[in-house]
């Protein structure tokens, strides 16, 4: 019903632009040209997002194909202003009342899953709660989850390239903005404000169905640690501060635009605690992700730390069982996530090249891969196709397929480190239940029942694995480098008669 | 080389043998499934924690591009010196150089009046559960009968769909024949706390059928009457082989084979479930043992051997593990842990306060009082152990001290689990007045760097 009443919302409200919302809004290199040529809008009524931005793109559009026809592009206005047009001329709905729509919409929402999860699993013994999963239309590609699926990808659509359609949800979480920082909302505000309430609400429901394994425990409330302080709570903080936005668990590549000329700026002029932030930045690529990775393997990260993990641990746990296990799956896995590191390390070299020596063609060079890679990378990919598609093929095909820290992780994990899952001699009875659910799409049995440690590049270890095996098979552990990774193919423990490797 | 049947023994020896041998042709044969899954998920398929897809454990590519030949047929019988079989619905013999039979088991079936017909089953096969999906639908009440690890798999799948389930035990509490009185009632709480209505000591002793012939109800021993739509038994297991009758290869309980799994014909071989050695195959091992690994192994073993003429490999497990889970208790036992106590034989077992972990370790008596017992195997109850450390022990005769002093790292427990080591530890001290020494606490910089 919340989230029915957000819908709802979302469609609420009326337009009307004057010509001094107008001019508050408008830069001022562009104010000469649109002001006038916006005239006809002002004082006008208009009962929806989409007829205001229809009457303001009538008015826009042919003006500035125009100029693009006549190629007099430094006239050309490239900035969109319909998200702050539409805001700045809305009223009614969560204009006028931001809190009881945040009531009826969030609230709701947060109230109706927590009557939902609270008494989940109440009055049964502990233990793992897979019953019906493959029957269940949302977890097992049904009606509910495609419409899930839609529902989600249609709101990442909206989100990155038609903000404007969100403007009530905006005004409905400004006096939130407005206590932490002080300023007014954007649309990424309510995404982290959502985002972090999410991992918050479907991290009791973890807390529920692993009460009996403390691993579970412990990394769910640490990913709502890190997802509440560092990502949502710290970087408002800073801004309230004076201080750039910055999320300082956030790790290039996967905070591609750390190395971004503007970024760099923000923080070298914002004195000591700017440098710090730089220097912490740098400091956590060269030398955290090694050292932690040789240490933990990449879970440090993937399970315990990172935003995206922290959705897909939490929100997407119920469709850890949709990832696609076959080898093909890995084939393709393996070309485009190291395709996307590669990408994100390319554009990050051309732009600090670029930095340095302010190189005009370079400049170019820079900002055309930036729009791509934001494009496709930033937004299709991490957002739209990596949590929309959650219902579909699973809850990790962003941090399996896309995320170039993953990979980075990745490679110090399969190369350098201590990390493994250890399997248990001639345990295993090759049921499956650790490969089905494997969120990242590792055929864990193939190693198990031959007796051999996994040691995979992708796993982020989360644990799952070890905890649906009914017969102890597996186990994460940190342990001496000699003899991880066995070449020589082990010898499963039990059989006398031949010293046969698998 | 024709191997009959696809399950684990027959296929672990397809495997090696194409490992070994490139050219050999290779054809499996069952009747059963197109290709190898896992029969040991057959729960999971219906509670719905997997699909039938998922219990594959190699894709479907995997069989051609090892060039293995799967056939999907009925073998009618065997024919030794024609070297050839019979397929059912197939005019033309089946012509083999190499036999294997590895033909698996079927469950054993009920001797009580009423138990032929529907709604009497086992739960063995894919068409077991095929059966059991189609009657499903109506079905309100089961009886279980037999006490094994089966009749849990049963319990645990019928709840899961809402069923109410009678389980009927013949002895005083589960398990009784693997398991002493303390294990089999921590098992027999937790069987009862998940809805299972256990009757002890009870069997079943008729069948009843409606006008219609279905299923009505069960009559125990103990003369109730229980209203149910179906009879799941879990009675055990027996080598599949009547398809041989007539074959001249001789059986006994199963096919009956030398160390070197050869059956009474030439170039007839059998594994896994339907083999009975002549002898134990190594000391207390039993002729005949119907478990996932011991298929595995035969498999192994033949598949060298008949690489290798030249330097056999008869078959010889290690020292015996197995595991298990009850609902949520998971159980793993390492050595020969006898139910009942054999002379010279004294063990501790030490339960959690919650009732649901447990330990029960079995060591030596010594004749002499100066020296340390020797550990002889373990049952655990939810608390994983690793298997490299106890068959190292066990063959190795460490004293129990020692394995109690490395109990830390010979769990195989998730990170962060609660420690019980140190309170069985203390149990043992208690009962036994031996010294046993606490491990050295690890340092917090240990504890974060290390393992």
């Amino acid at each position: 019903m919340g989230l029915g009443l957000f819908t709802y919302m979302l469609f609420q409200g009326s337009y009307r632009l004057e010509r001094e919302d107008a001019a508050a809004v408008i830069k001022d290199i562009h104010q000469e040209a649109l002001l006038p040529l916006l005239e006809p809008l002002y004082g006008q009524e208009y009962p929806s997002t989409h007829a205001f931005l229809s009457a303001y793109d009538a008015l826009f559009q042919p003006y500035n194909e125009a100029l693009k026809q006549e190629e007099r592009w430094d006239e050309v206005i490239w900035d969109d202003y319909h998200f702050a047009l539409s805001r700045s001329a809305a009223s009614g709905g969560a204009v006028e009342a931001p809190l009881r729509w945040l009531t009826l919409t969030v609230g709701l929402m947060v109230l109706g899953g927590l009557l939902y999860i609270l008494p989940l699993y109440r009055g049964e013994p502990a233990g793992i709660k897979h019953t019906g999963i493959f029957f269940s239309s949302m977890k097992n590609r049904g009606v509910l989850g495609i419409l899930t699926g839609t529902y989600l990808i249609s709101f990442y659509v909206i989100l990155y390239w038609f903000p404007a359609y969100l403007n009530q949800a905006v005004f409905m979480v400004d006096p939130i903005s407005k206590a932490i920082s002080g300023n007014p909302a954007s649309q990424w505000f309510l995404y982290g404000f959502l985002y972090t309430l999410i991992i918050l609400v479907m991290g009791i429901r973890m807390f529920r169905k692993y009460r009996h394994s403390r691993y579970h425990l412990l990394r769910t409330a640490s990913l709502m640690f890190f997802q509440l302080g560092f990502a949502f709570l710290l970087p408002e903080i800073l801004v309230l501060l004076n201080q750039p936005w910055y999320d300082f668990k956030n790790i290039w590549p996967l905070d591609y635009s750390f190395f971004y000329t503007y970024r760099i700026e923000d923080m070298l002029a914002s004195g000591g605690f700017g440098l710090f932030m730089l220097v912490w930045g740098i400091l956590l690529i060269i030398i955290a992700v090694p050292i932690f990775t040789y240490f933990y393997g990449k879970r440090w990260y993937c399970s315990w730390v990172c935003g995206c993990g922290g959705l897909a641990e939490t929100a997407g746990d119920p469709y850890r069982q949709l990832s696609d296990k076959s080898l093909k799956a890995w084939q393709v896995e393996r070309y485009l996530v190291h395709g996307v590191l590669v990408f994100a390390v390319g554009m990050t070299f051309v732009t600090l090249a670029n930095y340095f020596s302010s190189f005009a063609l370079l400049g170019y060079a820079t900002d055309q891969l930036h729009t791509a890679y934001g494009f496709l990378i930033g937004s299709a990919f991490a957002g739209v196709i990596g949590t929309g598609f959650y219902p579909f093929m699973g809850n990790r095909v962003w941090c399996r397929f896309g995320c170039p820290l993953a990979a980075y992780l990745g490679l110090v994990q399969r190369f350098k480190s201590r990390f493994r899952i250890t399997t248990n001699g001639g345990q295993c009875i090759s049921c499956g239940n650790c490969s089905t659910y494997c969120e990242m799409g590792i055929d864990v049995r193939w190693y198990a029942q031959r007796g051999q440690n996994i040691v995979r590049s992708s796993c982020v270890g989360c644990g799952v694995c070890a905890s649906v095996c009914p017969r102890g098979v597996l186990k994460l552990e940190n342990g001496a480098e000699a003899g991880r990774i066995q070449e020589e193919l082990p010898i499963i423990i039990g059989n006398d008669s031949i010293k046969i490797k698998q | 080389m024709v191997i009959i049947g696809n399950g684990i023994a027959g296929v672990t020896c397809a495997r090696h043998v194409r490992r070994y041998d490139p050219d050999i042709r290779i054809t499996l044969i069952s009747e059963e499934s197109a290709h190898f899954y896992s029969r040991t998920a057959l729960m999971y398929i219906y509670m719905g924690h997997m699909t039938y897809a998922h219990t594959k454990p190699y894709e479907d590519s995997f069989w051609p591009k090892n060039r293995l030949e799967l056939l999907q047929a009925r073998v009618e019988s065997v024919h030794p010196k024609e070297k050839v079989l019979r397929l059912k619905g197939q005019e033309s013999p089946f012509s083999y150089d190499i036999l294997v039979i590895a033909s698996g088991s079927r469950p054993r079936m009920l001797p009580v009046p009423g138990s032929e017909g529907p709604g009497v089953q086992g739960l063995y096969h894919l068409q077991d559960l095929e059966r059991l999906e189609a009657m499903s639908p109506y079905l309100k009440q089961a009886v279980l009968i037999g006490g094994g690890l089966i009749g849990v798999e049963w319990a645990e799948m019928l709840l899961s769909r809402g069923v109410q389930v009678h389980f009927l035990v013949r002895e005083k509490h589960f398990w009784n024949t693997v398991l002493d009185a303390r294990e089999g009632q921590l098992l027999d709480r937790h069987l009862r706390e998940h809805g299972v209505q256990l009757h002890l000591e009870t069997e079943a002793s008729e069948i009843l059928r409606d006008a219609t012939g279905q299923v009505s109800a069960v009559r125990t021993s103990k003369g109730e009457l229980l209203p149910a739509q179906l009879a799941g038994i879990s009675i055990g297991v027996t080598p599949n082989i009547d398809f041989l009758e007539g074959s001249g290869i001789v059986c006994g309980r199963g096919v009956r084979v030398d160390a070197l799994n050869r059956t009474s014909e030439a170039d007839i071989y059998a594994i896994g479930d339907c083999a009975e050695f002549q002898e134990a195959p190594a000391p207390g091992r039993k002729t005949l043992e119907q478990v996932w690994y011991t298929g595995r192994m035969q498999g192994e073993a033949l598949a060298h051997t008949l690489c290798h003429p030249e330097d056999p490999s008869p078959y010889k497990p290690g020292p015996w593990f197995n595991s298990a889970k009850f609902f949520d208790i998971e159980y793993q036992t390492y050595g020969d842990v006898p139910a009942e106590l054999r002379a010279g034989e004294q063990d501790l077992y030490w339960e959690h306060p919650e009732g649901k972990i447990a330990l029960r370790l079995l060591f030596s008596q010594e004749a002499s009082s100066d020296a340390v017992p020797r550990f002889l195997g373990v049952n655990s109850f939810g608390w994983r152990l690793r298997h490299a450390y106890f068959d190292q022990a066990l063959r190795a005769g460490y004293p129990i001290t020692r394995v109690l002093e490395e109990l830390e790292s010979a769990s195989f427990d998730a990170e962060f689990s609660p420690r019980h080591a140190p309170k069985v530890r203390a149990a043992f001290r208690a009962a036994t007045g031996l010294a046993v020494r606490e491990p050295r606490k690890k340092s917090f910089f240990r504890f974060l760097f290390s393992s």
